[in-house]
């Protein structure tokens, strides 16, 4: 049983220098056999196995790690949460999740300093604006909360902006959704390691994936580099090295793998209480709670799995970032970061069952997937311990690729891919 | 950042070129015959290979012209680059 944290906790270790908090999760060897194994230890491979053992009384599971938990795009991302998609399954699936952000940090009892300080898009022209209108449409039918914003509108909510019509891309207007927000990105992988540590999930980290095991058309288990584990379910949730555990499994997917960058300034004092995001110069800028300028810019358009980006694309953002803050010329940016991205042909995820009886995928959430890190977890348990899909995730099965039935979310979500 | 060799004009600037993604992957010869899977075969399905890869590149901001690369994608390594229509001699 885990000690409940809380101030009088606080106070109780304060006493011993801090030095006898109990372990957060253990760091067990892999047993010979599991339910069911999910690949990959971030964010959502630790909340699918959380949800697993929460909601489908499935206890005899593991987490598989090639790293440690939480090291990959959970730990390198801008931590931005919105739920303001143009579909109607997008805004299901993204919306559930943000539903379950509000009270994540006390169902797990671990403070994910989620902030809902609202994210604001921005529109530089004419397109812009129709799109972005006609997303607040679309965003309000489905129960989701926006409201478009002319220029003064945007200054008055983010007065470091600079709206003067002579600059090469103006503001010419914005969305805001009030309750999207961040969320502190370790402390989610954290959580869930925690919560799902005290129900009896085996989370095992160092231990990469080598093959996978299968009989005719089901899985049998998987080869890793701490031995044989024996199971009928697993469910792969690899991000960007997705393509290759399918390779692995002999099964196909429509992904490509590329560099995302991101960028952290020194830290200043409080400058920007909200989220900002400008989907046509690709510039977008939030604060940590340590007064650093959190900045993300695009991605490359090569496959690559080395965690490095190239450097004309953190300028053009940071070009970008000084056109519409000037106020931020003279800021040192301190640490500089590539993530490897797993891209769909439509910028939706994958979150399905596959041809292989057994063998579950959750990946192609590209470059916003830490926003849907809950529903993430939440829907492909439910897939996993139902071999079904659940009617929130069902659009995004691995078939729309045959059937065409796409869920183009490319510049119809609310920044560009 | 890395320097690309284009085949036509030499070692250029990566700012220049523009990545094409998986090479080789031919059109089909019968397009009206074609299953749904094959179609998504052929549109969406990718190898996405963790080491040495075959891609096309076009050289954007230079001739303009398409070429072929291999390259490791775990280290961004070019082993080789080749035109459109020859075959790559990897040693």
């Amino acid at each position: 049983m885990k000690n409940k944290y809380s101030i009088f906790s606080l106070i109780k270790n304060a006493l011993s220098y801090h030095e006898n908090w109990q372990k957060a999760w253990k760091d067990p060897q892999p047993k010979k056999e599991y339910d069911a194994v999910i690949v990959g230890g971030g964010g959502h491979g630790l909340a699918t196995a959380y949800y697993l053992a929460k909601k489908h009384n499935m206890k005899n599971i593991a987490v598989v790690e090639k790293g440690w938990i939480g090291g990959g795009n959970t730990g390198r991302n801008t931590t931005i949460i919105r739920s303001n998609y143009l579909w109607d399954a997008s805004a299901g699936l993204y919306d559930h999740a943000l539903k379950i952000w509000e009270g994540l940090s006390q169902e797990l009892n671990y403070n994910v300093m989620f902030s809902q300080r609202g994210v604001m898009n921005l529109a530089h022209n004419l397109q812009d604006i129709r799109d972005l209108k006609r997303r607040t449409h679309a965003n309000r039918l489905n129960g989701i909360d926006a409201v478009y914003l002319n220029t003064e509108e945007v200054k008055k909510f983010c007065p470091i902006i600079n709206t003067s019509p002579d600059i090469r891309y103006p503001v010419l207007g914005g969305t805001l959704q009030r309750r999207a927000g961040t969320a502190r990105h370790d402390a989610v992988a954290w959580g869930y390691a925690r919560g799902a540590d005290e129900m009896g999930v085996d989370i095992i980290q160092n231990c990469e994936v080598k093959g996978i095991k299968r009989n005719g058309d089901s899985v049998e288990g998987i080869e890793t580099t701490k031995g044989f584990i024996k199971t009928n379910k697993v469910g792969v949730v690899a991000a960007g090295h997705s393509s290759v555990i399918a390779n692995m499994a002999g099964i196909r997917l429509p992904l490509e793998s590329k560099p995302l960058q991101a960028l952290v300034s020194e830290p200043v004092k409080p400058i920007i209480d909200t989220v900002v995001m400008s989907n046509a110069v690709h510039a977008y800028v939030s604060q940590s709670d340590k007064g650093e300028l959190v900045i993300g810019a695009g991605t490359d358009d090569y496959v690559s799995y080395s965690q490095k980006g190239s450097h004309q694309i953190v300028e053009g953002t940071l070009n970008a970032i000084l056109e519409l803050y000037p106020i931020f010329s003279r800021m040192r940016m301190l640490r500089q970061w590539g993530g490897i991205v797993d891209i769909c042909p439509d910028a939706s995820p994958i979150l399905s069952k596959t041809s292989i009886k057994g063998l579950y995928f959750n990946c192609g959430w590209g470059t916003g997937g830490f926003k849907a890190t809950p529903g993430s977890g939440d829907l492909f348990a439910h897939t996993i311990a139902n071999d079904e899909p659940h009617k929130l995730n069902a659009a995004f099965n691995l078939n729309r690729f045959v059937s065409g039935d796409l869920v183009d979310e490319h510049g119809a979500a609310a920044v560009a891919h | 950042m890395f320097v690309i060799n284009c085949p036509y004009c030499g070692e250029r600037d990566q700012q220049e070129f523009k990545a094409g993604g998986e090479a080789h992957i031919e059109r089909p010869k019968q397009p009206t015959e074609l299953s749904d899977d094959e179609w998504a075969e052929y549109l969406f399905m990718r190898k996405n290979i963790k080491g040495v890869q075959f891609e096309r590149w076009n050289h954007a901001h230079g001739c303009r012209k398409w070429f072929n690369m291999v390259r490791d994608t775990s280290n961004d390594e070019i082993k080789l680059v080749y035109k459109m229509g020859e075959k790559p001699s990897l040693e």
